[in-house]
This record gives structure tokens, sequence and C-alpha cells, in this order.
């Protein structure tokens, strides 16, 4: 079988993977690249544990073919903390104990992410539609949106 | 227990257990590198592969692997001959007895495929392509069977069979003929008839719940590598690394000692994780092809091959003088078992009456097997759907009594002193403090508009104790380390931590917990029955209590005064004697004279953990039902829970807002649906519909602590009882809002509808 040569950015540096015809962006990543902090949750695109954000965009991973990444700018959870400083959303998700069994947290660290991007001050109705593309079975989302809405506060005001 | 125990409990004086710190293992959780399930690889990897019975019941004819096994890449293609014909015995697995022979059949099934996605062979190919290839070349011929699905279509006399040899056990007398009645149980208090004769009011309905799924966002995923000496490694997400040595053991005519199993981070459980589908699979498709196997499901195998809970029917009579005291409770329960016995009607019928102090009742449980998945484990097991049945006759109860639902509750509310239903008597139980607190919330009396309605439940659930290991090791430095072998679904990290360095008097950044593997740790029952804080936190607290006998006995040493004469405070030995003028020790300048006063500090504790206290919760729900499409928002949900003492107060709200999260997908919309076939017809995340962030408000929980003294610092279990009560919370509250009992869950729109249009 016949595979083809990726060359796309992820998390701001360059990376070549070979990729086979039905392969998606998340299997890329996890066993191609040794990105494992997307996580497969369906396949099918609802739970949003594979969430990245390419170009700019929200997408579920899982949902796009690999060889479509060609030439795209790709965000992952592990490119969210700087270095090892957390990233706001990070640092509120632990104070706020918004995770139990740990495994939608990147999905939704990356779709709150993408949420703070396009709207820095969301109301609590806007947070909780944003993440709804994000299956948590954990925490009943209570403590995970109040870390969104806190970090989005956070940021603002370092913005101000 | 010891002196610590006894200065804490007087003075409350906590420094650690109570507070809110970040968890230990949160920043790998935040930043994508934990390592969970599907995350581990080893060089060589095979991947293997599952086929499935596209059948809910058939005699499995032949299965030929030949053009498969010819496959370039296929490594191994294992079928049900490649396990030991175990025979029927059960064992004792924590929450509940398994039969190794029903494991291993559900494992890989022999002779007859029982359900939709019963495991018939298996591959391990050097790519997933080639071992989809492979599971395709794989010829199995069947004889399709009648099945049947629905709990009473399969106790009828005629239906089809599942088990030739199945008797129904716990008769008077040994039935002449098998059935799918795996087992009557019977729990029986007082003269029913007596006691409905006392009766002024007698309510009598029938609820009836679908099959639901644990939901774990993680699917099942593991490593399995059968060493060339016999020797085996195994890593996977699972509630209990002891538990997946076991069964891997048993099921594959192993010795224990010969497996190893490293837990992975776990994705979720919900007691769907108390199993094993995958590792002995993989370890018998190691053995063969002498390289390690990983093995991951799809969601859609997690839906059609692993543990709902059962499917119910819920008879219920209740008789009541007309002051609302409850004189009499007549009880059914019929349980889906799923493909073998072991339905949790058991913990059903024990939990229906729990919260009731009932002098006369009888409740009848029954065990069946049907054509769909094994039942597992799914948090408080058994009790949501007894309670959703009781909880909602107590309701219409109360309407026909005129009375205030709570106040129905709270005048036959269990107490201290009184006999529990389900046999022991109740000691130092938080429930009626429970109800208190949401009759005085705010939320039980705040308007509400038309189209809106409030309902209320309570819910019970026993906890368990049980055996547990804890290490705790004080380095050179005086910072510490706590190992268990307890997997970390919730944040019991954080917990053990806490209780360690409350104990040795650190703050918690110098305790580090680890889960370790089945090697590195004595054995633990697995994470479930809400057991691991109270439980393996109590060998934890015991370790931490060794270890500070032995620092004062080490400062004795140094002082030259009489091991009496040091007190350990703060994380430091004190000197009693007054005519001494010792500075303190702290635990860091003992560890570093650890080599003259006796040697490494550390302390390993084993246990069988008793005195589990039982966990009551109460719930109001607000919901606000749209008649034009029968579509049900919850508007407001606040939440009351004995909790013993929060250890990790974020962490046991976290808990209580997940089971009510859980409980309200349960009551709305979750479900099994079966074709005519039998085939799951929604085994999705977009068909299976769980709840969205979208879908709830935030739920407000209310901490009860009434300590447990059982437990060195106050803890009962919290994960499980809130999960017991939403499902009839949440139709209670419908009822008010439309004026219509709806009494078969979920409350999905067109079955309201249905409901508002025949009123």
């Amino acid at each position: 079988m016949t595979r083809t040569h990726i060359s796309a950015t992820v998390n701001g540096d360059p990376v070549e993977f070979l990729s086979d015809a039905g392969a998606t962006l998340l299997d890329a990543l996890r066993d191609e690249l040794g990105l494992t902090g997307s996580k497969e949750g369906c396949g099918s695109g609802d739970c949003g544990a594979c969430s990245v954000i390419v170009d700019g965009r929200l997408v579920c991973s899982c949902l796009m073919l690999a060889a479509e990444a060609e030439g795209r700018r790709i965000e992952t959870i592990e490119g969210m903390a700087d270095g090892s400083v957390l990233h706001p959303l990070q640092r509120k998700f632990l104070e706020h104990a918004a995770l139990q069994c740990g495994f939608c947290t990147p999905g939704l660290l990356v779709a709150a992410k993408a949420l703070l991007d396009a709207n820095p001050d969301p109301t609590e109705s806007e947070t909780r539609y944003w993440l709804a593309g994000n299956l948590c079975r954990c925490t009943g989302y209570d403590k995970v949106i109040r870390a969104v809405m806190d970090a989005a506060a956070e940021l603002r005001q370092v913005r101000v | 227990m010891s002196d610590f125990l006894d200065r804490s409990e007087a003075t409350l004086d906590l420094k650690v257990v109570g507070t809110r710190p970040v968890r230990p293992d949160g920043a790998d959780k935040v930043t994508g590198r934990a390592t969970f399930g599907a995350d581990f690889a080893m060089p060589g990897m095979l991947v293997g592969k599952i086929k499935r019975s596209p059948h809910a019941h058939a005699a499995i004819v032949s299965i030929d692997t030949r053009k498969a096994r010819a496959l370039a890449g296929v490594k191994a293609v294992v079928t049900a001959a490649d396990f030991p014909d175990l025979a029927s015995e059960a064992y004792e697995a924590g929450e509940g007895a398994a039969n190794l022979r029903d494991l291993s059949l559900n494992c890989m099934a022999r002779g007859k495929a029982l359900y939709d996605g019963h495991a018939v062979a298996a591959v391990a190919a050097t790519s997933s392509v080639i071992a989809d290839a492979a599971l395709d070349m794989i010829e199995v011929t069947y004889e399709v069977l009648a099945h049947v699905i629905d709990v009473e279509d399969a106790m009828a006399p005629d239906a089809p069979l599942l088990h030739a040899h199945l008797f129904t056990e716990g008769l008077e007398a040994k039935p002449d003929k098998p059935s799918n009645i795996a087992q009557r149980n019977r729990l029986t208090r007082g003269d029913l008839e007596a006691g409905f004769a006392m009766a002024d009011v007698v309510l009598e309905a029938r609820y009836t719940t679908a099959a639901v799924h644990q939901g774990y966002i993680e699917p099942h995923a593991c490593v399995a590598a059968f060493g060339a000496d016999g020797q085996c490694q195994v890593w996977s997400s699972s509630q209990g690394q002891f538990m997946v040595r076991t069964y891997c053991a048993k099921l594959l005519g192993l010795e224990s000692s010969d497996i190893r199993v490293t837990p992975a981070e776990i994705g979720g459980g919900f007691g769907g994780k108390t199993t094993v589908y995958l590792e002995p699979v993989a370890l018998a498709l190691s053995r063969l092809a002498g390289a390690p196997v990983k093995m991951v499901m799809s969601r859609e195998e997690v839906f059609r091959a692993t543990g709902p809970t059962s499917g119910a029917v819920i008879e219920v009579k209740l008789g009541a003088r007309a002051d609302g005291t409850l004189v009499a409770a007549d009880v059914v329960l019929k349980y889906q078992a799923g493909a073998f016995p072991g339905s949790p009607v058991g913990a059903g019928s024990m939990t229906a009456l729990a919260c009731y102090d009932v002098p006369n009742f009888r409740v009848t449980g029954f065990d069946v097997v049907t054509n769909s998945p094994k039942v597992a484990a799914y948090r408080a097991p058994g009790a949501p759907i007894a309670a959703f049945g009781i909880e909602s006759a107590i309701d219409e109860l109360a309407l026909k009594l005129g009375m205030d639902p709570l106040a129905l509750r709270m005048k036959n509310a269990v107490r201290d002193g009184v006999k529990a239903a389900y046999g022991p008597t109740f000691r130092n139980i938080g429930y009626v403090e429970t109800l208190e607190a949401i009759q005085n919330h705010p939320h039980y009396t705040a308007p509400l508009e038309p189209g809106q309605g409030r309902g209320v439940a309570v819910g019970f659930w026993f906890n368990i104790g049980g055996e547990s290991t804890a290490a705790v090791n004080v380095g050179e430095d005086g910072t510490a380390v706590v190992v268990t072998g307890n997997p970390d679904i919730g944040g019991s990290r954080a917990a053990m931590a806490m209780m360690a360095a409350e104990v040795l008097g650190l703050p918690i950044e110098k305790v580090r917990p680890i889960v370790a593997d089945t090697a590195a740790i004595g054995f633990s029952m697995l994470t479930g029955g809400s057991r691991t804080t109270f439980a393996t936190g109590m060998a934890v607290t015991q370790a931490a209590q060794k270890i500070v006998v032995d620092l004062k006995r080490r400062a004795a040493q140094i002082w030259e005064v009489g091991a009496d004469q040091v007190d350990w405070i703060d994380g430091a030995a004190v000197c009693l004697d007054a005519s001494k003028t010792h500075p303190d020790l702290t635990l860091a300048a003992l560890a570093a004279r650890s080599a003259r006063t006796g040697g490494p500090i550390g302390a390993q504790v084993s246990l069988t953990a008793q005195g589990a206290g039982p966990g009551f919760a109460a719930h109001i729900c607000d919901v606000e039902v749209d008649r034009e499409t029968g579509h049900v928002t919850i508007l407001r949900y606040t939440a009351a829970q004995d909790v013993g003492r929060a250890i990790h107060p974020a962490y046991v709200e976290g808990q209580i807002q997940g089971g009510v999260a859980q409980g309200i997908g349960w009551a709305l919309n979750e479900e099994y649906i079966f074709d005519r076939d039998g085939r799951m017809e929604n085994a999705g995340f977009l068909d299976y519909r769980m709840p969205v962030a979208s879908d709830l408000p935030m739920i407000e929980p209310i901490l009860i602590e009434v300590a447990n003294p059982r437990h060195p610092f106050g803890a009962k279990g919290v994960g499980e009882a809130p999960i017991v009560p939403p499902l009839a919370a949440v139709a209670n509250a419908v009822r008010a809002a439309i004026g219509v009992r709806m009494t078969g869950l979920p409350l999905s729109p067109p079955k309201i509808r249905a409901a508002i249009d025949a009123r």
C-alpha cells in the first residue's frame, strides 16, 4: 500500500510523516508523531476528545484525513503550555478540580482555548453551547464551565 | 487506634484534610502527558482485533480460520479452543462474585454466541489494516436461534433459552425445567398481609427502566506481552490491576506471580472496568505470536460488547396510615443480566427500602439472562433502578395522602438504631441531616413558573471496605512517597497524599502518591464500591502512623529520653522532657540521620477495612417541559449527601455533580435500542445521547459531614450514592410539571408528548 508524504506544522514545529490513505489526522498525531495527548473516544466526531486547532479552526482530528494536513498549521494539547508554564486554562482546570479521570480534558482544553480565542468574554450559556461537542462523563461539567469562565476573566485582565 | 486519631477528633485541627490542593497528577492530565490505556506502545507490537457475532443468539457450527492465518502479516488467530474450558466456579471479586466460566465465555464465545457483538475469534497482525482484513477472512458458520432481550419476555415459560442448564436458584425447591431466571432472591420482614390490612392508603404501580451504559469516554485498551519464559506483562486501563492479574491467571491457567499488570491511567470506569474483556485475549494472542499485542476497542465495540447495566421492571405496592406512616411494602424487581447471570438485582433488593423504616415488607428480585451484553457494575449497581420505582411510588403516595413529599420521607426516615431493611443496624448515619439540608435550602421553596415542576428523591448506597495495601516511604530529605494499588479514577491520589501529609505533618507538596503495578505493592481490591478513600486511605493513614511511632522512637534515641517523652507535632519530634532543651527534630532532620537510628524510614500496611459508613443522598430537581415537543430542560439541581468527612471537598463535590449528570442522562435520554433481530441500533455517541454541557445547569452540592468513627478522618464513600436519586427526582419533577406520571425511562420527548396528548 502506498503511503503519502505529508509536511505540516504542529505546535510551531515543522513535521513530516507518511500516511496511509485512510488514516485520520488523529492517527497521524498519535501513531506517527507520538503525540498521544489527543484521545480517541469515539472515532465519529461525537465526543471531542480528539479536538485540535487547524489553521485557527477547532476540528475533531478523527474526522480529518491525515493527508489533508499537508501545509496546515496544527495546534494540539501538547503545545498549549509555554514550556513548563501552564496556560491559564490549564491552571484553572487544576484549581477548580475540573477534571476527574482526565481523559476528555485535553479535548476540552483545546476546545475552550478555541472559544476564548474567538470570544474572550463568553456567557455561561455560550460556554456550555461551545463545549457541547466535548463529552465529559465524570464531572457533570459544573467545574469545567467555572474553570473556563474563570480563565476567561483572568485572560481579560491580562489583555487590559 | 492511636493518640493521633484522638487528638484530631478532639480538636478538628486538620491542616491538610479538608483543603483543596491541586491534585498531584494534575499537570500530566492537563498537558496531555498522562498515559492512558491506548497511549502505551512497545517495540515490535502487533495489533489485536476481535471478530464479533452479528447475531443476538446463534449456535456456532464452525469457525474456519485457515484463510486468515495464511494472510501475510497475520501472526496469530485464536478462538475459544485456545482457552481452557473452565468449570463453573464462583470467584469472590470485590463488588460481587464472578463466575470464571462465564467470564471466559464472555471474553470468547464457545459453541454459542449469546448477543450481538459477542467475541467469537481474534487476530494479531502487523498492522490494523491487515488485522481487519484477517477478521473478514475468518469464516464462521452460525445457526441463528430465536433471541429474547426484554426481561419479562425472557421470564416467560416459552422463552428461548440462553443456557440449557440454567435452573433458577433461590426457590424453595429446584425447578424441574431450566429457564432464563438465574436466581430469585427475597428479603422479608414482619407480616405483609397484616401490614397492608393496617393501611389507610395503598398504592400500586409498575415502572420500567432501559439498559444504559456507563459511558466512560476511554474505550477499553491494553497491551499484553507473553514472554518466552512464560512471564507476562500487561498494561491496561482498568479499575484494578490485581483484578486483571487474577482474571488473566484464572482464564489462561497461569500463575498470578507470572503476570505483572501495570495500571494505565483510567479514562473513566463507573464500574464498567471492574472486569476483563481484552486482556486474556491479548495474552493468548501474544503467546501464539511471540510478540506484544495491543488491543483497543472502538466505541461501537464498547457499546455492543461491554457492560451496560440492566433494563428492568419494578413493581411496587406501598401501604400507609393516613398520617403517612408506612406500614407495608411489597416490591418486585426484574433485572436483565445480559448473556450470563449476575445482574445487580441483589443490591437493588437490599437498597430498595434502605431509606425507610417499614415494619412489614417483602422484596423479591429476579436475575434474568437475556440476549444482550453481560451487564457490568455501574455506579451503585442496581440501586438507581430500584430507587426509581420506590421514589416514584413514594411521590405518588404523598400526592394521595396530600402530604409534602419531603415530610413523608422524613416521617419514615431511618435513623441511628433502626435495623436496615437489608439487615444491619444503622449507626452514625446522616440521613435525616441530609433531608433537613434540602428542606431548609432556598431551592426547596423557590417560586416556579407555569410549565415548570419540582421533584425530590432520596438514595442510599452501602459503600464497602475490604482488602487494601499501602506503603509510605520517606526520602533522605524528609519528603514522602505514598504507594498504593488502586487506580485513580477521580482524584484518589490526592486524597491518599493528603491523609499521609496530615499524619506526617508535611505540606501536601512534599508527599507524592503513586499507583504501583502488581509486583511493586501488596494486594488491593479494585477501585469500586466507593472503597478507595475509605479502605486504602485507612491503610495509608496507618502506614503513616507507624512511621510517626518510629520517628518518635528515633528522636528518643537521639535525645536519650524515653519514647513517651517525645510527641510529634507539625512534622517534627518535640521533646516533652522539661529537663532537656533539645530543639525539635523535623522529619527532614530525622531522615538525614536514618542510617544511625535504624535504617530507611518507611512502613507498609495491609488490612481488611471494616466499618464503611453508608451514604445517603437527597436531591431536588426543577424542570421545564416544552409541551409542544416533549423536551425536558433541567433548570436547577441541588444534591445533599452525607459524606462523613470530605478529605478533598472539591473532588467530593465532583463525585456528586458527576453522579447527578449520569442520573439525568439515565432519566431523560439514554437507552439501548435493539432492532427486530436483536442488534443494537444506537452503538455510538450520536444516537446514544449522553448529557452534554448545554443540557445541564450548574449542580449545587451540599456536603453533610456526619463523621464515620471507623475511619481515621471520618470518611465515608461518596462516589455512588449521588446517582441513586436523580432518576426519580427528574421523573417526579416532570410529574409536577405536566400532571402526568411517567413510569418508563427514559423520559424521551415522544413519550412525554404521548403522555400529555393522552391525558
